[in-house]
């Protein structure tokens, strides 16, 4: 029916022809044929994920109760405690790689933005910031490792919760520059002109028009960088150590969530097994609640 | 500085001695804090070259053929992990890249529902903010028994291969490549996908236009427009897979020993580092600094290979 609708092209070319459907054309099967491919593609991709958050939600879930974040963990081959130390030495060492990453990020942002106008150095800078951004996370514990445990700079004290912070700050340090260049970057220059045009000098305009309304690109970028630091493993294993015990200072090695998590999945008892679920669970929900916060702050900052 | 018009309406009054101050001061603070990153990565190529100084004075280039990793004897050499690393990743970038490509193809080009498409961005971007670790624990214990009897299968059908020689008995090449697959894929489905959103609407409207089928339209106008973004995503994926630490280390198996096998536990120059620098000393912490310098040097040229392919080819058409 479909072919006998077109006629000869020569003589009516121009004129209106019904368009028609043929689904059963070559170039019309394999259409569906690849969207097909494609859906297969994409489920395959979201298994991962869905299987994933089951089992840490079901095996982990299950073992939810107070004393998880009150206990310390059990001696090898003992039953019951908790993960308390390793919560709270997450915190601390996320803290400590936020305290250090955030000023310098945001002000090295602020240079690329603000005042570089575009030269070589800015163009370095950013070159090398994505560098480093790609920099696997074991070697900045290796750096850290080198710099600061081997060295023992810090007091003559080796493995420390400090330097695992330290760690960790080297791998937040990229997101947080590129995401303050880029959120300065969105701010109308109108804006800057406006607050120049008042009398406002340079130093003004930047801590109290440029910063405040560039606050939610940056703030997105800090959030997701901090989440990523804090299921970070590897930095950890060599420069913040582990420690069965709750923290004592920042000089001394603190246990962590995700080197728990590494230590016990491979010990031969079940109640550590538990524990890395359990442990699994609270940093799967704290990273995915920070990682919605940071859509939420991003969605509000578009309206 | 080229701010000149507005370093004129400075002028036009007379600055306080403590705002010009103020403003020098600010303008030199955040260009010591932009100059950290020039500094932190001098560092960290000092610190590990440094540190590995004594091992390559040692073992020299021998180091990167020899598989002997005799922590006993003093004998170190970086073959296994340093072939296991480009074995994983390459192997996990060809499994990735079609199921990335596919899935942002399937998210961009109107072939599902708006709600579907953000909810399935949304998900992908989810997989990729998982910790490591976390998708380590799941390869141990749900994912590597899970497999396992496809592996066997794999076995006894290709057995006779040099690849598939060996009875998968646990953790392997095999599951550490299928976890890698799950850790790249958000990040080629991600720029990927942006890759794609970046070609102009005209272009497509064009392609239908001629009277092209949406996939007709895909393959020969949109996918060439975004190849460059996309072959650079992919570049920034492989040196991410190189580079990937916990989930590989916890089900590779961490074998010293080589063997060509896909079935047979093998390792990686990141799983090694993650294993060994706590408990080692010595010259072994020297040959761990010479494999890590291996492993920077190779991300390295894959990073900035990456980000030229991005800025050079950057969509042109």
């Amino acid at each position: 029916m479909s072919s006998s609708t077109i006629g000869p092209a020569q003589d009516d070319l121009f004129d209106r022809r019904p368009l028609s459907f043929d689904p059963g054309l070559k170039r019309n099967r394999s259409n569906r044929l690849l969207t097909g491919v494609a859906g297969l593609f994409a489920a395959i991709a979201i298994l991962p994920l869905v299987l994933v958050i089951f089992h840490v939600l079901v095996q982990g879930g299950r073992l939810l109760t107070l004393g998880l974040f009150t206990e310390l963990p059990p001696p090898p081959g003992l039953d019951g405690g908790g993960i308390g130390n390793a919560v709270l030495g997450t915190l601390v060492v996320t803290l400590v790689a936020a305290l250090v990453a955030i000023p310098v990020g945001v002000g090295g942002g602020i240079y690329l933005s603000e005042y570089s106008m575009g030269g070589w150095f800015a163009r370095f800078v950013r070159f090398g910031n994505d560098v480093l951004a790609g920099v696997p996370s074991i070697i900045c514990g290796v750096f850290v490792y080198g710099a600061i445990v081997a060295s023992r700079i810090l007091f003559d004290r080796s493995y420390s919760a400090l330097a695992g912070g330290l760690a960790l700050a080297v791998l937040m340090l990229p997101t947080v520059i590129k995401t303050t260049d880029e959120g300065l970057k969105l701010v109308p220059r109108e804006l800057r002109w406006g607050a120049y045009g008042v009398g406002a000098s340079r130093f003004v305009t930047i801590v109290r028009i440029t910063l405040p309304s560039a606050f939610t690109p940056i703030a997105t970028g800090v959030v997701l960088a901090i989440a990523r630091a804090a299921g970070e493993t590897a930095p950890l294993i060599f420069t913040a150590l582990f420690s069965p015990f709750w923290p004592e200072s920042l000089l001394s090695p603190i246990a962590t969530m995700s080197v728990l998590i590494f230590n016990f999945a491979i010990m031969p008892y079940e109640a550590q097994k538990a524990l890395a679920w359990a442990a699994s669970f609270v940093l799967v929900v704290m990273i995915l609640i920070a990682n919605l916060l940071a859509r939420w702050f991003s969605s509000i900052a578009q309206r | 500085m080229t701010t000149d018009s507005s370093n004129d309406a400075f002028t036009l009054r007379r600055r306080p001695a403590f705002e010009r101050f103020l403003d020098i001061g600010f303008r030199q603070l955040t260009l010591a804090l932009a100059s950290v990153v020039a500094l932190l990565l001098l560092g960290i190529f000092l610190t590990i070259a440094e540190g590995a100084h004594e091992a390559i004075a040692t073992f020299g280039a021998r180091f990167l053929v020899s598989s002997a990793w005799d922590p006993v004897n003093n004998q170190y050499g970086a073959l296994v992990a340093i072939y296991g690393t480009m074995v994983s990743s390459l192997l996990a970038l060809a499994i990735a890249v079609p199921l990335g490509v596919g899935t942002a193809i399937f998210i961009t080009e109107d072939l599902i529902p708006t709600g579907l498409r953000s909810a399935i961005g949304l998900m992908v971007e989810l997989l990729a903010a998982i910790p490591s670790v976390v998708l380590g624990l799941w390869a141990i214990f749900v994912m590597e028994p899970a497999i396992r009897p496809a592996l066997q299968l794999l076995h006894r059908l290709l057995g006779w291969t040099p690849f598939f020689d060996t009875v998968p008995q646990g953790p392997g090449m095999a599951p550490a490549i299928l976890i890698l697959v799950v850790m790249i894929l958000p990040i080629i489905t991600a720029i990927s996908r942006d890759a794609l959103n970046q070609v102009p609407l005209e272009l497509r409207q064009a392609a239908y236009g001629i009277g092209s089928t949406r996939w007709g339209a895909i393959f020969n106008i949109i996918l060439p427009a975004a190849i460059s973004a996309i072959v650079g995503g992919v570049m920034l994926s492989l040196g991410r897979a190189m580079g990937e630490t916990m989930a590989v280390t916890m089900i590779i198996g961490n074998s010293l020993n080589f063997s060509f096998s896909l079935l047979a536990p093998g390792n990686t120059i990141s799983a090694m580092l993650a294993n060994q620098f706590g408990e080692a000393s010595g010259i072994q912490v020297s040959a761990l600094m010479y494999a890590a310098l291996v492993l920077m040097v190779l991300t390295f040229a894959v990073n900035v290979l990456a980000q030229l392919l991005v800025r050079r080819l950057s969509l042109r058409y």
